[in-house]
Protein backbone atom coordinates (compact mmCIF):
# COMPACT_ATOMS: atom_id res chain seq x y z
CA UNK A 1 0.00 0.00 0.00
CA UNK A 2 1.69 3.25 -1.19
CA UNK A 3 0.81 6.79 0.21
CA UNK A 4 -1.07 7.66 -2.98
CA UNK A 5 -2.87 4.74 -2.42
CA UNK A 6 -4.10 5.87 0.94
CA UNK A 7 -5.54 9.11 -0.65
CA UNK A 8 -9.09 9.37 0.65
CA UNK A 9 -9.99 6.10 2.36
CA UNK A 10 -10.45 7.06 5.25
CA UNK A 11 -12.87 9.88 6.75
CA UNK A 12 -13.53 12.35 10.17
CA UNK A 13 -17.10 11.13 11.22
CA UNK A 14 -17.24 12.66 14.53
CA UNK A 15 -16.35 16.16 16.60
CA UNK A 16 -16.68 16.80 19.76
CA UNK A 17 -15.49 19.38 22.55
CA UNK A 18 -16.06 20.21 25.77
CA UNK A 19 -16.84 24.22 26.02
CA UNK A 20 -13.42 26.24 26.52
CA UNK A 21 -12.95 27.94 29.54
CA UNK A 22 -10.13 29.42 31.89
CA UNK A 23 -10.81 27.56 34.72
CA UNK A 24 -12.53 24.22 35.03
CA UNK A 25 -13.15 21.77 37.60
CA UNK A 26 -13.38 18.89 35.90
CA UNK A 27 -10.06 16.64 35.90
CA UNK A 28 -8.18 16.00 32.13
CA UNK A 29 -9.31 13.26 32.09
CA UNK A 30 -13.31 14.14 32.62
CA UNK A 31 -12.68 16.65 29.81
CA UNK A 32 -11.55 13.95 27.38
CA UNK A 33 -14.38 11.90 28.19
CA UNK A 34 -16.94 14.65 28.06
CA UNK A 35 -15.50 15.59 23.98
CA UNK A 36 -15.37 11.83 23.07
CA UNK A 37 -19.31 11.52 24.26
CA UNK A 38 -19.96 14.25 22.26
CA UNK A 39 -18.06 12.99 19.23
CA UNK A 40 -19.75 9.68 19.52
CA UNK A 41 -23.39 11.42 19.29
CA UNK A 42 -22.09 13.35 16.48
CA UNK A 43 -21.08 10.55 14.24
CA UNK A 44 -24.61 8.78 15.75
CA UNK A 45 -22.13 6.24 16.94
CA UNK A 46 -22.09 3.92 20.27
CA UNK A 47 -19.03 3.23 22.41
CA UNK A 48 -19.78 -0.45 21.21
CA UNK A 49 -18.47 0.76 18.03
CA UNK A 50 -15.04 1.88 18.54
CA UNK A 51 -12.02 -0.61 18.10
CA UNK A 52 -9.26 1.64 18.38
CA UNK A 53 -7.86 4.77 20.91
CA UNK A 54 -4.86 7.17 20.45
CA UNK A 55 -4.68 8.79 23.87
CA UNK A 56 -2.84 11.95 23.84
CA UNK A 57 0.18 12.13 25.24
CA UNK A 58 0.63 15.58 26.54
CA UNK A 59 -2.58 15.14 28.32
CA UNK A 60 -0.91 11.85 30.56
CA UNK A 61 -4.07 9.87 29.26
CA UNK A 62 -3.88 5.95 28.63
CA UNK A 63 -5.96 3.95 26.54
CA UNK A 64 -6.88 1.73 29.85
CA UNK A 65 -8.92 4.77 30.92
CA UNK A 66 -11.15 4.67 28.48
CA UNK A 67 -11.98 1.37 28.24
CA UNK A 68 -13.22 1.29 31.90
CA UNK A 69 -14.84 4.74 31.67
CA UNK A 70 -16.88 4.27 27.47
CA UNK A 71 -17.12 0.26 27.94
CA UNK A 72 -14.80 -0.49 25.15
CA UNK A 73 -15.08 -3.56 25.10
CA UNK A 74 -12.87 -5.18 22.22
CA UNK A 75 -10.02 -3.10 21.54
CA UNK A 76 -8.14 -4.17 18.72
CA UNK A 77 -5.67 -1.08 18.68
CA UNK A 78 -4.09 1.40 20.58
CA UNK A 79 -0.97 3.81 20.22
CA UNK A 80 -0.03 7.21 21.59
CA UNK A 81 2.26 9.52 19.34
CA UNK A 82 5.37 12.16 21.64
CA UNK A 83 5.77 14.94 19.37
CA UNK A 84 4.28 17.15 21.72
CA UNK A 85 1.70 20.06 19.37
CA UNK A 86 2.39 17.69 16.39
CA UNK A 87 1.24 14.92 18.32
CA UNK A 88 -2.61 14.90 17.37
CA UNK A 89 -1.81 15.42 13.57
CA UNK A 90 0.54 12.54 13.60
CA UNK A 91 -2.05 10.87 15.48
CA UNK A 92 -4.59 11.19 12.85
CA UNK A 93 -2.33 9.73 10.56
CA UNK A 94 -1.71 6.57 12.49
CA UNK A 95 -5.17 6.14 13.06
CA UNK A 96 -5.80 6.02 8.95
CA UNK A 97 -3.13 4.00 8.82
CA UNK A 98 -4.38 1.14 11.14
CA UNK A 99 -8.08 1.96 9.54
CA UNK A 100 -6.77 1.63 6.13
CA UNK A 101 -4.57 -2.11 7.25
CA UNK A 102 -7.93 -3.29 8.81
CA UNK A 103 -6.17 -3.56 12.07
CA UNK A 104 -9.47 -0.99 13.36
CA UNK A 105 -12.14 0.01 11.97
CA UNK A 106 -13.20 3.33 14.20
CA UNK A 107 -10.91 5.18 16.20
CA UNK A 108 -11.00 7.61 18.78
CA UNK A 109 -9.05 10.68 19.35
CA UNK A 110 -9.13 12.58 22.55
CA UNK A 111 -6.97 15.61 23.66
CA UNK A 112 -6.61 18.76 25.43
CA UNK A 113 -5.58 19.99 28.59
CA UNK A 114 -5.97 21.94 32.14
CA UNK A 115 -4.01 24.52 30.59
CA UNK A 116 -4.65 27.20 32.97
CA UNK A 117 -5.96 25.53 36.14
CA UNK A 118 -3.32 22.84 36.28
CA UNK A 119 -0.06 23.19 33.57
CA UNK A 120 0.12 26.58 33.26
CA UNK A 121 3.46 26.85 30.47
CA UNK A 122 4.04 30.49 32.16
CA UNK A 123 4.25 28.57 35.78
CA UNK A 124 6.72 25.66 33.84
CA UNK A 125 4.29 23.48 35.41
CA UNK A 126 4.26 21.29 32.46
CA UNK A 127 4.52 17.45 31.82
CA UNK A 128 8.18 15.84 31.92
CA UNK A 129 9.16 15.14 28.58
CA UNK A 130 12.01 13.28 27.50
CA UNK A 131 12.97 15.15 24.69
CA UNK A 132 13.55 17.70 27.10
CA UNK A 133 16.85 16.46 28.76
CA UNK A 134 19.38 18.18 26.65
CA UNK A 135 17.60 21.85 27.67
CA UNK A 136 17.01 20.68 31.29
CA UNK A 137 20.72 20.18 31.31
CA UNK A 138 22.45 22.73 29.32
CA UNK A 139 19.75 25.47 28.78
CA UNK A 140 17.52 25.81 31.91
CA UNK A 141 19.95 26.59 33.99
CA UNK A 142 20.66 29.43 31.81
CA UNK A 143 17.35 30.75 32.32
CA UNK A 144 16.15 29.54 29.08
CA UNK A 145 13.12 28.10 30.78
CA UNK A 146 10.00 27.65 28.86
CA UNK A 147 8.59 27.26 25.33
CA UNK A 148 7.98 31.01 25.15
CA UNK A 149 11.83 31.63 25.11
CA UNK A 150 12.85 29.13 22.84
CA UNK A 151 10.94 29.90 19.91
CA UNK A 152 11.68 34.19 20.76
CA UNK A 153 15.05 32.87 19.40
CA UNK A 154 13.72 31.73 16.37
CA UNK A 155 11.82 34.42 15.51
CA UNK A 156 14.63 36.62 16.16
CA UNK A 157 16.89 35.28 14.14
CA UNK A 158 14.21 35.31 10.99
CA UNK A 159 13.57 38.93 11.84
CA UNK A 160 17.61 39.43 11.46
CA UNK A 161 18.05 37.90 8.54
CA UNK A 162 14.58 38.84 6.45
CA UNK A 163 13.44 41.96 8.20
CA UNK A 164 10.45 40.53 9.27
CA UNK A 165 8.86 42.77 12.27
CA UNK A 166 7.12 42.77 15.26
CA UNK A 167 4.11 44.44 13.20
CA UNK A 168 4.27 41.44 10.97
CA UNK A 169 3.89 38.89 14.07
CA UNK A 170 1.05 41.06 14.80
CA UNK A 171 -1.09 41.21 11.61
CA UNK A 172 -1.31 37.10 12.68
CA UNK A 173 -2.68 38.05 16.13
CA UNK A 174 -5.05 40.64 14.93
CA UNK A 175 -6.45 37.88 12.19
CA UNK A 176 -6.57 35.43 14.67
CA UNK A 177 -8.43 37.36 16.85
CA UNK A 178 -11.04 38.85 14.61
CA UNK A 179 -12.36 35.16 14.16
CA UNK A 180 -12.62 34.61 17.20
CA UNK A 181 -15.00 37.52 17.30
CA UNK A 182 -16.78 35.83 14.88
CA UNK A 183 -16.79 32.47 16.99
CA UNK A 184 -19.14 32.20 20.09
CA UNK A 185 -16.77 29.11 21.25
CA UNK A 186 -13.52 31.29 21.60
CA UNK A 187 -12.48 32.22 25.17
CA UNK A 188 -11.72 36.07 23.40
CA UNK A 189 -15.14 36.03 21.87
CA UNK A 190 -16.25 39.42 22.67
CA UNK A 191 -12.95 41.10 22.91
CA UNK A 192 -11.44 42.30 20.09
CA UNK A 193 -7.95 43.51 19.12
CA UNK A 194 -6.44 45.81 17.00
CA UNK A 195 -2.49 46.53 15.81
CA UNK A 196 -1.72 48.60 18.07
CA UNK A 197 -3.58 46.98 21.04
CA UNK A 198 -0.69 44.27 19.71
CA UNK A 199 2.45 46.85 20.25
CA UNK A 200 1.03 47.76 23.01
CA UNK A 201 0.34 44.20 24.74
CA UNK A 202 3.51 43.90 27.45
CA UNK A 203 6.94 42.31 26.26
CA UNK A 204 7.21 38.64 27.14
CA UNK A 205 10.56 37.88 25.67
CA UNK A 206 11.33 39.69 22.56
CA UNK A 207 10.15 39.63 20.25
CA UNK A 208 7.21 38.17 21.59
CA UNK A 209 4.54 40.46 22.86
CA UNK A 210 1.51 38.95 25.43
CA UNK A 211 -0.45 38.83 22.16
CA UNK A 212 2.09 36.44 20.38
CA UNK A 213 1.78 33.96 22.77
CA UNK A 214 -1.47 31.49 22.21
CA UNK A 215 -3.60 30.73 25.48
CA UNK A 216 -3.70 29.08 28.85
CA UNK A 217 -6.86 27.59 28.64
CA UNK A 218 -8.66 24.39 29.57
CA UNK A 219 -10.89 22.43 27.92
CA UNK A 220 -10.21 19.63 24.97
CA UNK A 221 -11.84 17.71 22.02
CA UNK A 222 -12.13 14.84 20.12
CA UNK A 223 -13.10 13.16 16.95
CA UNK A 224 -13.84 10.00 15.25
CA UNK A 225 -12.09 8.19 12.04
CA UNK A 226 -12.90 5.33 10.15
CA UNK A 227 -13.62 4.41 6.71
CA UNK A 228 -14.80 6.68 3.98
CA UNK A 229 -16.88 3.79 2.84
CA UNK A 230 -18.19 2.71 6.18
CA UNK A 231 -18.47 6.99 6.50
CA UNK A 232 -21.03 7.13 4.22
CA UNK A 233 -23.82 5.17 6.20
CA UNK A 234 -23.22 7.90 9.48
CA UNK A 235 -24.84 10.88 10.39
CA UNK A 236 -23.37 13.73 9.55
CA UNK A 237 -21.48 14.62 6.00
CA UNK A 238 -17.96 12.31 6.01
CA UNK A 239 -14.39 14.75 5.83
CA UNK A 240 -12.21 12.75 3.81
CA UNK A 241 -8.79 12.51 5.07
CA UNK A 242 -6.93 13.66 1.61
CA UNK A 243 -3.39 13.69 2.61
CA UNK A 244 -1.28 13.33 5.80
CA UNK A 245 2.12 13.73 6.66
CA UNK A 246 4.86 14.47 9.46
CA UNK A 247 7.86 15.80 9.80
CA UNK A 248 10.84 15.80 12.03
CA UNK A 249 13.59 18.85 12.49
CA UNK A 250 17.14 18.51 12.30
CA UNK A 251 18.40 18.12 15.45
CA UNK A 252 14.77 17.74 17.13
CA UNK A 253 16.08 18.36 20.65
CA UNK A 254 16.49 22.08 20.81
CA UNK A 255 15.96 25.25 18.73
CA UNK A 256 19.49 26.41 19.57
CA UNK A 257 20.97 23.94 18.04
CA UNK A 258 18.91 23.61 14.38
CA UNK A 259 20.81 23.49 11.73
CA UNK A 260 18.55 26.65 10.42
CA UNK A 261 16.14 27.77 13.13
CA UNK A 262 14.33 30.33 10.52
CA UNK A 263 13.21 26.90 8.79
CA UNK A 264 10.39 24.87 10.08
CA UNK A 265 12.15 22.02 8.58
CA UNK A 266 9.46 19.33 10.27
CA UNK A 267 6.71 21.03 8.99
CA UNK A 268 8.44 21.40 5.69
CA UNK A 269 8.65 17.71 5.15
CA UNK A 270 5.21 16.75 6.82
CA UNK A 271 3.62 19.37 3.81
CA UNK A 272 5.78 17.80 1.19
CA UNK A 273 4.46 14.31 2.31
CA UNK A 274 0.68 15.80 2.32
CA UNK A 275 0.52 17.38 -0.91
CA UNK A 276 2.14 14.64 -2.85
CA UNK A 277 -0.31 12.29 -1.28
CA UNK A 278 -3.49 14.32 -2.12
CA UNK A 279 -1.85 15.20 -5.56
CA UNK A 280 -2.93 19.18 -5.10
CA UNK A 281 -0.36 22.24 -3.78
CA UNK A 282 -0.46 25.12 -1.85
CA UNK A 283 -2.89 26.91 -4.34
CA UNK A 284 -5.43 24.64 -3.65
CA UNK A 285 -6.58 25.11 -0.55
CA UNK A 286 -9.44 27.35 0.26
CA UNK A 287 -8.15 27.94 4.09
CA UNK A 288 -5.65 26.91 6.47
CA UNK A 289 -5.66 26.23 10.28
CA UNK A 290 -1.84 26.41 11.11
CA UNK A 291 -0.78 25.52 14.41
CA UNK A 292 -0.21 28.98 16.45
CA UNK A 293 1.95 28.62 19.82
CA UNK A 294 2.98 31.45 18.93
CA UNK A 295 2.76 34.15 15.88
CA UNK A 296 6.30 32.83 14.76
CA UNK A 297 4.58 29.57 14.22
CA UNK A 298 2.08 30.38 11.35
CA UNK A 299 4.65 33.07 9.71
CA UNK A 300 7.83 30.08 9.20
CA UNK A 301 4.67 27.55 8.54
CA UNK A 302 3.59 29.39 6.04
CA UNK A 303 7.11 29.37 4.17
CA UNK A 304 7.68 25.67 5.16
CA UNK A 305 4.54 24.77 3.28
CA UNK A 306 5.06 26.87 0.44
CA UNK A 307 2.68 29.21 0.43
CA UNK A 308 4.99 32.03 0.27
CA UNK A 309 8.35 31.86 -0.57
CA UNK A 310 11.08 31.70 2.51
CA UNK A 311 11.66 34.76 4.15
CA UNK A 312 8.41 36.00 2.71
CA UNK A 313 5.99 35.54 5.76
CA UNK A 314 6.31 39.12 6.98
CA UNK A 315 4.80 40.71 3.72
CA UNK A 316 2.48 37.26 3.10
CA UNK A 317 0.28 38.11 5.80
CA UNK A 318 0.11 42.19 5.36
CA UNK A 319 -3.16 43.72 4.13
CA UNK A 320 -6.28 41.12 5.58
CA UNK A 321 -4.65 38.14 2.98
CA UNK A 322 -5.00 35.75 5.72
CA UNK A 323 -7.82 37.11 7.59
CA UNK A 324 -11.92 36.26 6.25
CA UNK A 325 -12.57 37.42 2.70
CA UNK A 326 -8.32 37.26 1.81
CA UNK A 327 -7.23 35.01 -0.12
CA UNK A 328 -6.00 32.46 2.35
CA UNK A 329 -8.45 32.92 5.44
CA UNK A 330 -5.93 31.12 8.56
CA UNK A 331 -7.12 30.18 12.08
CA UNK A 332 -10.82 31.00 11.02
CA UNK A 333 -12.15 29.85 14.50
CA UNK A 334 -9.31 32.07 16.12
CA UNK A 335 -6.77 29.41 16.85
CA UNK A 336 -4.48 28.55 19.72
CA UNK A 337 -4.16 32.52 19.96
CA UNK A 338 -7.92 33.41 20.74
CA UNK A 339 -10.38 30.51 20.37
CA UNK A 340 -8.06 28.03 22.71
CA UNK A 341 -5.35 26.05 23.29
CA UNK A 342 -6.57 22.38 22.98
CA UNK A 343 -3.50 20.93 21.66
CA UNK A 344 -4.59 21.45 18.15
CA UNK A 345 -7.71 19.17 17.91
CA UNK A 346 -9.69 22.77 17.81
CA UNK A 347 -7.58 23.40 14.48
CA UNK A 348 -8.64 19.42 13.18
CA UNK A 349 -12.60 20.81 14.62
CA UNK A 350 -12.75 23.55 12.35
CA UNK A 351 -11.71 22.36 9.69
CA UNK A 352 -14.08 19.69 9.77
CA UNK A 353 -17.07 22.33 10.69
CA UNK A 354 -15.88 24.82 7.53
CA UNK A 355 -16.09 21.33 4.85
CA UNK A 356 -19.36 20.78 6.92
CA UNK A 357 -20.64 24.32 6.40
CA UNK A 358 -21.33 24.12 10.13
CA UNK A 359 -20.05 26.98 11.20
CA UNK A 360 -21.28 30.97 11.80
CA UNK A 361 -22.25 31.96 8.35
CA UNK A 362 -20.79 35.17 8.88
CA UNK A 363 -17.06 32.84 8.85
CA UNK A 364 -17.52 30.58 6.74
CA UNK A 365 -14.90 30.19 4.11
CA UNK A 366 -16.98 30.08 0.25
CA UNK A 367 -15.83 27.88 -1.91
CA UNK A 368 -14.83 25.68 1.37
CA UNK A 369 -13.54 22.20 -0.56
CA UNK A 370 -10.08 21.44 1.01
CA UNK A 371 -8.75 22.28 4.23
CA UNK A 372 -5.15 22.35 5.18
CA UNK A 373 -4.16 22.00 8.69
CA UNK A 374 -0.99 21.65 10.96
CA UNK A 375 0.01 20.53 14.36
CA UNK A 376 3.21 21.84 15.71
CA UNK A 377 5.21 20.27 18.73
CA UNK A 378 8.24 20.16 20.29
CA UNK A 379 11.28 21.77 18.17
CA UNK A 380 9.97 22.63 14.90
CA UNK A 381 8.32 19.08 14.46
CA UNK A 382 5.27 19.13 12.15
CA UNK A 383 2.12 17.30 11.51
CA UNK A 384 -0.08 18.25 8.25
CA UNK A 385 -3.39 16.68 7.64
CA UNK A 386 -5.21 17.94 3.93
CA UNK A 387 -9.26 17.17 4.10
CA UNK A 388 -11.70 17.65 1.96
CA UNK A 389 -15.74 17.21 1.11
CA UNK A 390 -16.23 13.90 -0.83
CA UNK B 1 22.84 35.36 43.60
CA UNK B 2 20.99 32.05 43.54
CA UNK B 3 20.94 29.90 40.58
CA UNK B 4 18.23 27.31 39.48
CA UNK B 5 17.59 25.08 38.02
CA UNK B 6 20.84 23.54 38.65
CA UNK B 7 22.17 20.44 35.22
CA UNK B 8 22.29 17.07 36.96
CA UNK B 9 25.23 15.47 34.73
CA UNK B 10 24.82 12.05 33.64
CA UNK B 11 27.40 9.45 33.08
CA UNK B 12 27.72 10.54 29.16
CA UNK B 13 27.97 14.23 30.30
CA UNK B 14 30.27 14.25 33.46
CA UNK B 15 33.29 15.12 31.90
CA UNK B 16 31.58 18.14 30.40
CA UNK B 17 31.19 19.70 33.91
CA UNK B 18 34.47 18.01 35.08
CA UNK B 19 36.19 20.21 33.36
CA UNK B 20 34.10 23.16 33.59
CA UNK B 21 35.11 23.16 37.23
CA UNK B 22 38.72 23.07 36.23
CA UNK B 23 37.83 26.15 33.60
CA UNK B 24 38.20 24.56 30.61
CA UNK B 25 35.36 24.24 27.65
CA UNK B 26 35.09 20.95 26.20
CA UNK B 27 33.13 19.44 23.36
CA UNK B 28 32.73 16.04 22.53
CA UNK B 29 35.10 15.29 19.41
CA UNK B 30 34.76 11.68 17.18
CA UNK B 31 37.58 10.00 16.93
CA UNK B 32 36.38 8.42 14.16
CA UNK B 33 35.63 11.16 11.81
CA UNK B 34 36.54 14.09 13.96
CA UNK B 35 33.51 16.25 13.86
CA UNK B 36 32.59 18.08 17.16
CA UNK B 37 29.02 17.47 18.57
CA UNK B 38 26.72 19.30 21.03
CA UNK B 39 25.15 18.70 23.22
CA UNK B 40 26.56 15.15 24.12
CA UNK B 41 25.21 11.71 22.37
CA UNK B 42 26.29 8.27 22.48
CA UNK B 43 27.16 7.80 18.87
CA UNK B 44 28.40 10.42 16.24
CA UNK B 45 25.69 11.24 14.13
CA UNK B 46 27.43 11.57 11.34
CA UNK B 47 29.14 8.08 11.26
CA UNK B 48 27.40 6.59 14.04
CA UNK B 49 31.14 6.00 15.76
CA UNK B 50 30.61 5.10 19.41
CA UNK B 51 34.59 6.51 20.03
CA UNK B 52 34.70 10.09 21.28
CA UNK B 53 36.99 12.35 23.40
CA UNK B 54 36.56 15.77 24.56
CA UNK B 55 38.07 18.13 23.37
CA UNK B 56 38.87 21.66 24.13
CA UNK B 57 37.54 24.57 22.13
CA UNK B 58 38.20 28.02 22.15
CA UNK B 59 35.37 29.66 23.94
CA UNK B 60 34.91 32.34 21.13
CA UNK B 61 32.16 33.36 18.57
CA UNK B 62 29.11 35.20 18.32
CA UNK B 63 25.84 35.76 19.05
CA UNK B 64 23.70 33.44 16.77
CA UNK B 65 20.48 34.63 18.31
CA UNK B 66 19.18 35.94 21.52
CA UNK B 67 16.06 36.70 23.46
CA UNK B 68 15.43 39.62 26.36
CA UNK B 69 12.67 37.92 29.12
CA UNK B 70 11.27 40.22 30.51
CA UNK B 71 8.73 37.84 32.65
CA UNK B 72 10.15 35.40 35.72
CA UNK B 73 9.28 31.58 34.47
CA UNK B 74 11.37 30.71 37.78
CA UNK B 75 11.59 32.74 41.41
CA UNK B 76 15.21 32.45 40.67
CA UNK B 77 15.08 34.86 37.93
CA UNK B 78 12.73 37.25 39.32
CA UNK B 79 15.14 39.83 40.39
CA UNK B 80 17.57 39.98 36.60
CA UNK B 81 14.52 40.84 35.02
CA UNK B 82 14.65 41.91 32.18
CA UNK B 83 18.02 39.30 31.36
CA UNK B 84 19.32 37.96 27.88
CA UNK B 85 19.49 34.62 26.86
CA UNK B 86 21.75 34.24 23.78
CA UNK B 87 22.71 31.23 21.46
CA UNK B 88 26.46 31.35 21.08
CA UNK B 89 28.14 30.09 17.59
CA UNK B 90 31.59 28.80 18.72
CA UNK B 91 34.14 29.46 16.23
CA UNK B 92 35.01 25.61 15.87
CA UNK B 93 30.26 25.65 14.90
CA UNK B 94 28.78 23.89 17.61
CA UNK B 95 26.26 26.29 19.04
CA UNK B 96 25.79 26.79 23.30
CA UNK B 97 23.32 28.64 25.25
CA UNK B 98 24.25 31.24 27.69
CA UNK B 99 22.58 34.01 29.94
CA UNK B 100 24.34 37.41 29.23
CA UNK B 101 24.92 40.13 32.12
CA UNK B 102 24.85 42.80 29.60
CA UNK B 103 22.59 45.56 28.83
CA UNK B 104 20.13 44.41 26.48
CA UNK B 105 20.29 47.41 24.16
CA UNK B 106 24.23 46.23 23.50
CA UNK B 107 23.38 42.86 22.54
CA UNK B 108 22.97 41.88 19.23
CA UNK B 109 23.50 39.30 16.81
CA UNK B 110 27.02 38.84 15.16
CA UNK B 111 28.47 39.98 18.35
CA UNK B 112 31.73 38.26 19.28
CA UNK B 113 31.19 36.70 23.17
CA UNK B 114 34.04 34.79 25.15
CA UNK B 115 33.57 31.88 27.41
CA UNK B 116 34.33 32.63 31.63
CA UNK B 117 33.22 29.98 34.47
CA UNK B 118 30.88 31.09 37.25
CA UNK B 119 31.65 28.34 40.06
CA UNK B 120 27.75 27.60 41.97
CA UNK B 121 29.12 25.20 44.66
CA UNK B 122 31.02 22.23 44.14
CA UNK B 123 29.83 20.50 42.07
CA UNK B 124 28.75 22.60 39.77
CA UNK B 125 30.71 25.39 37.75
CA UNK B 126 29.11 27.10 34.92
CA UNK B 127 30.46 27.89 31.53
CA UNK B 128 29.23 31.27 30.72
CA UNK B 129 29.71 33.73 27.68
CA UNK B 130 30.22 37.18 27.91
CA UNK B 131 30.52 40.62 24.78
CA UNK B 132 34.04 40.43 23.91
CA UNK B 133 35.44 44.09 24.02
CA UNK B 134 39.39 43.08 23.03
CA UNK B 135 37.97 41.80 19.84
CA UNK B 136 37.12 43.31 16.69
CA UNK B 137 33.99 43.13 16.23
CA UNK B 138 32.56 42.24 12.64
CA UNK B 139 29.75 44.13 12.60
Amino acid sequence: MTALELRDRCAIVGIGTTPYSRGTDASTLELHLEASLAALADAGLEPADVDGVMPHDIADRIAEEFVTNLGLRDLAFSSTIRTGGASFGSAVQSACLAVAAGVATCVLLPAGRRGYSEQRVSTSKVSPMPVLASINEFEKPYGNLVGMQWFAQAAQRHMHEYGTTSEHFGHIAVACRKHANLNPRAIMHGRPMTLPDHQASRLICTPFRLFDCSLESDGAGAILITSAERARDLAKPPVLVSGFGEGHGDPPTSITQKRDMTFIEGMHHAGRRAFAMAGIGPADIDCAQLYDGFTWFVLGTLEALGFCARGEGGPFVEGGRIELGGALPVNTHGGLLSEAHVSGVNHVIEAVRQLRREVEPERQVDPCDTVLVTNEGDFHEGSVLILRRP
Amino acid sequence: MTRAPLPEPSELTAGFWDAARREELVLQRCRSCGTLRHYPQLLCPGCTSSEWDWAPVSGRGVVHSFTVTHQAFHPAWADRLPYVVATVELDEGPRMVSDLDEDPGDVAIGRRVEVFFERVDDEITLPRFRLSHHEEDPR
